[in-house]
């Protein structure tokens, strides 16, 4: 295309990226941190269906504090991208795509998230 | 190849293994928190269950086409070099790949 060049602005710092733009980010990034984990969940799964032992293993891992908060971290991951997944499949049909829809489920799957992550590691444990 | 898991394709996959995973887990976590197998006979016998062995076989290879879908969307919207890009997205497909025939060696192991 002829003319002058777009305006890049790319400053992060500086950027005040709406609640809905947060979310989406965050989505994301929890995407990513599930996958990298995937093998380690999958090692925690071969343990534990391998022999008694490696169950009783398995178990006496999860209640250390450590794998504690690698699991609540993990969870509220696996919340906010399950969240913010439903979200987005509601927008593919076409429901809150309107303001203030849009920016209030934004809000919405942000303070649930860390929430559904606690009820979940409270409930598992 | 003529049927590259991209554009539109990948789009749809992207939702409708979102779809399964969604059930999946809201059933597993469900599971695990009203009955949660006792030892390791007991969760064999869940896992092993021909029902439940079929859905998660099909949970893991939806976890993983989703992952690839994702992840590769992210490679593609941030790493700009042809050569870093390359490198990153043929490691992730070798992880994917080792992550699946994993899987599948623990999953034959519970038959």
């Amino acid at each position: 295309m002829p003319g002058e060049p777009r305006p890049v602005f790319l400053n992060l710092l500086q950027i005040r990226l709406p609640v809905a733009g947060v979310m989406s980010i965050a989505h994301r990034a929890a995407g990513v941190l599930l996958f990298l984990a995937l093998p380690f969940a999958i090692a925690l799964l071969a343990l534990a269906l391998s022999d008694q032992e490696g169950f009783a293993q398995v178990q006496v891992l999860s209640q250390q504090p450590l794998m504690q908060g690698g699991l609540l971290l993990l969870l509220w991951a696996l919340a906010h991208h399950f969240l913010a997944g439903i979200r987005y499949l509601l927008i593919d049909i076409h429901l809150g795509v309107q303001a203030p829809w849009y920016r209030q489920t934004a809000w919405a799957v942000l303070a649930a998230a860390p929430v559904l992550a606690l009820l979940l590691l409270w409930g598992l444990s | 190849m003529s049927r590259h898991l991209s554009g539109f394709r990948a789009w749809m996959w992207q939702r409708a293994s979102a779809v399964y995973l969604a059930g999946f887990f809201i059933y597993v976590l469900a599971y695990l928190i009203a009955a949660p197998p006792v030892d390791h006979q007991a969760l064999k016998g869940w896992v092993g269950n021909p029902g439940m062995w079929l859905a998660t076989a099909l949970f893991f290879l939806f976890l993983l086409l989703h992952a690839w879908i994702g992840v590769r969307d992210v490679i593609l919207d941030y790493i700009k070099p042809a050569g870093l890009r390359l490198g990153m997205l043929a490691a992730v497909f070798v992880f994917v790949l080792i992550c699946g025939l994993w899987v599948l060696s623990i999953l034959m192991g519970v038959l």
